[in-house]
């Protein structure tokens, strides 16, 4: 009696309403609007396309890599350690280093062609225009 | 709960600037949200090096101070100003940066030295003749 009614209904059902605490444990955890993912990003969006903005100083710009395949935009790079061989003692170490990757799926395909990305004082800044192809297109009744 | 909820809220933090709560001992002229920059410091025989991630500051926009033995630096950052778009997505907050620091050592203020370079302010701070460890030669009779 008791086998049939812990692998039936009730043990699915009682399956789900923990997987629902769950979610919601986890929307508790998560502040809107922020992120676990390194390196946390602003976007920016027009009807021409979007801008996406990232902190990331201390890198050099040639060694970000910014790949773009039709709507998925993918942030690579690392950063290095600061030599420290002659010091003696260090007192606080917070910033981090080493790889990361980020992948972003934008609203829309991307004219690759046309991506612009300036880096500057340690804000990467990727100007993507939204491929002619995805635009929205308006059309015309035309009376008979 | 789960590890990997923990994990998650731990990276997040990691991941997260953090930003001034109290207001210590000025008020701010500037609107908009000041944040604590990420920093390294080593100590080596003869300097005391800072390292600190102030993103999207300039090179006129740091001020550093020194105070008896209070260092304050303050990097202001300009808020993007992108016309025609608008801000669809946030995971970060834009504003300046400002941290204090005691300083135990005497340094030596006219050899301070400052350079922000990709967004990494880097300060060089020369320990005084004074405070350096000085070495007694032992000489034989």
């Amino acid at each position: 009696m008791l086998l049939p009614r812990l692998i039936g209904n009730d043990f699915f059902g009682s399956l789900k309403d923990m997987q629902r605490v769950q979610e919601q444990l986890n929307r508790l955890f998560y502040e809107e609007g922020k992120s676990a993912e390194f390196p946390p990003v602003n976007v920016w969006t027009s009807p021409d396309g979007a801008i996406v903005r990232t902190e990331i100083p201390g890198i050099d710009p040639e060694k970000i890599d910014i790949t773009i395949v039709n709507e998925t935009l993918t942030l690579r790079g690392s950063r290095v350690e600061e030599s420290t061989k002659d010091c003696h003692s260090c007192h606080r170490k917070e910033r981090g280093f080493g790889q990361f990757v980020r992948s972003l799926q934008l609203p829309f395909i991307v004219d690759s062609d046309k991506v612009k990305a300036t880096f500057k004082d340690g804000v990467l800044e990727i100007e993507l225009p939204r491929a002619e192809a995805d635009k929205p297109r308006r059309i015309s009744v035309v009376s008979e | 709960m789960s590890t990997e909820v923990m994990e998650a809220c731990k990276k997040e933090q990691e991941n997260q600037k953090m930003q001034v709560t109290q207001n210590t001992e000025a008020e701010h002229t500037r609107a908009g949200k000041v944040f604590v920059p990420r920093a390294d410091i080593y100590e080596t025989q003869e300097q005391l090096l800072i390292l600190a991630d102030m993103p999207g500051v300039k090179e006129e926009g740091v001020d550093i101070t020194l105070e008896q033995n209070i260092l304050t630096i303050y990097g202001k950052v300009e808020q993007p100003q992108l016309e025609g778009y608008t801000l669809a997505y946030s995971e970060y907050g834009v504003g300046d940066f400002r941290r204090v620091f005691a300083l135990s050592n005497e340094i030596d203020r006219d050899g301070i030295q400052a350079t922000i370079k990709n967004g990494v302010l880097k300060l060089v701070l020369p320990k005084s003749k004074r405070a350096m460890p000085k070495k007694i030669a032992v000489s034989v009779e």
